[in-house]
């Protein structure tokens, strides 16, 4: 395995790792959904992205990165519907929320 | 036309997957992508002639070199925000009126706000776009709506309208 791919998957599980800690720590569920899309992807993505430099072109390495586009699609795809379920839902926002211009759409 | 064009997308897609040519994988493929065609061709790509216009692909490399530097960009700053002990988190919601009419290119926009720096879409609804931040660093429309989507709006117009 060569080194690019190394480092990679180490940056990979740094990410998926600062997600996981922002889901414990953030005060509720809008903010966690935030670490959860982004680091998250980001991380998994650079493990996928590592595959595929480990074994070039060929059929586990083309399918590590077709896999990046559609987990691009369905995580933000999920945390648009996670996210507006939850306001539906009628979940609250933090106290430390300063606008919610979302409101009048909602009643 | 926009059968045909459905079809390749999703023989090209199974191609992919499969990364053989052997003739069964081949005919596998065929049947299904037919099917999937005659089911669904009447729903998709009613804008079939975007696919074929090459200027639009050099746009859309343009949008996914800076959609991909923006999300590393997100990373860092949601690690931050995670990792720094006084957490310096200012969420809210606020809304966005954009200037796409297109539903392909208003789908893309609202996943690349998902993807940058400390913003989730919550809602589209007709031409406004409802975003949570987390650092909720102007309240006034003008200067937020620049800063939010002001970056993908112009090539989203140029890669899909």
């Amino acid at each position: 395995m060569n080194n690019i791919s190394v480092i990679l998957i180490i940056v990979g599980i740094a990410f998926d790792l600062f997600g996981c800690i922002g889901l414990l720590r953030l005060p509720d569920l809008y903010n966690r959904l935030q670490s959860a899309t982004k680091c998250v992807t980001l991380g998994t993505c650079s493990i996928l992205l590592a595959l595929f430099l480990h074994y070039g072109f060929t059929s586990v390495g083309v399918k590590a990165l077709i896999a990046i586009p559609l987990l691009f699609f369905a995580s933000t795809v999920g945390a648009h519907i996670l996210i507006r379920g939850a306001y539906k839902y009628g979940l609250k926002l933090t106290d430390k929320t300063v606008v919610d211009e979302y409101k009048e759409v909602d009643q | 036309m926009k059968y045909i064009t459905l079809f390749l997308m999703t023989f090209i897609l199974w191609l992919l997957f499969t990364f053989t040519l052997g003739i069964y994988s081949l005919i596998i493929g065929f049947v299904v992508s037919l099917v999937i065609t005659l089911l669904f061709g009447n729903r998709y790509l009613s804008d079939w002639k975007l696919y074929y216009n090459p200027v639009r692909y050099f746009w859309a490399l343009v949008y996914l070199v800076i959609f991909i530097w923006e999300c590393l960009i997100a990373n860092f700053d949601v690690a931050y925000r995670v990792l720094s002990p006084k957490m310096p988190i200012k969420p809210g919601i606020v809304k966005v009126k954009s200037n796409l009419s297109s539903d392909i290119a208003k789908t893309f926009l609202a996943n690349s706000i998902t993807m940058t720096p400390g913003t989730i879409t919550v809602d589209v609804i007709d031409d406004n776009i409802y975003i949570h931040w987390i650092y909720v660093s102007s309240q006034d429309p003008s200067v937020y709506t620049k800063k939010l989507i002001g970056r993908f709006e112009k090539l989203l117009k140029k890669v899909f309208e």
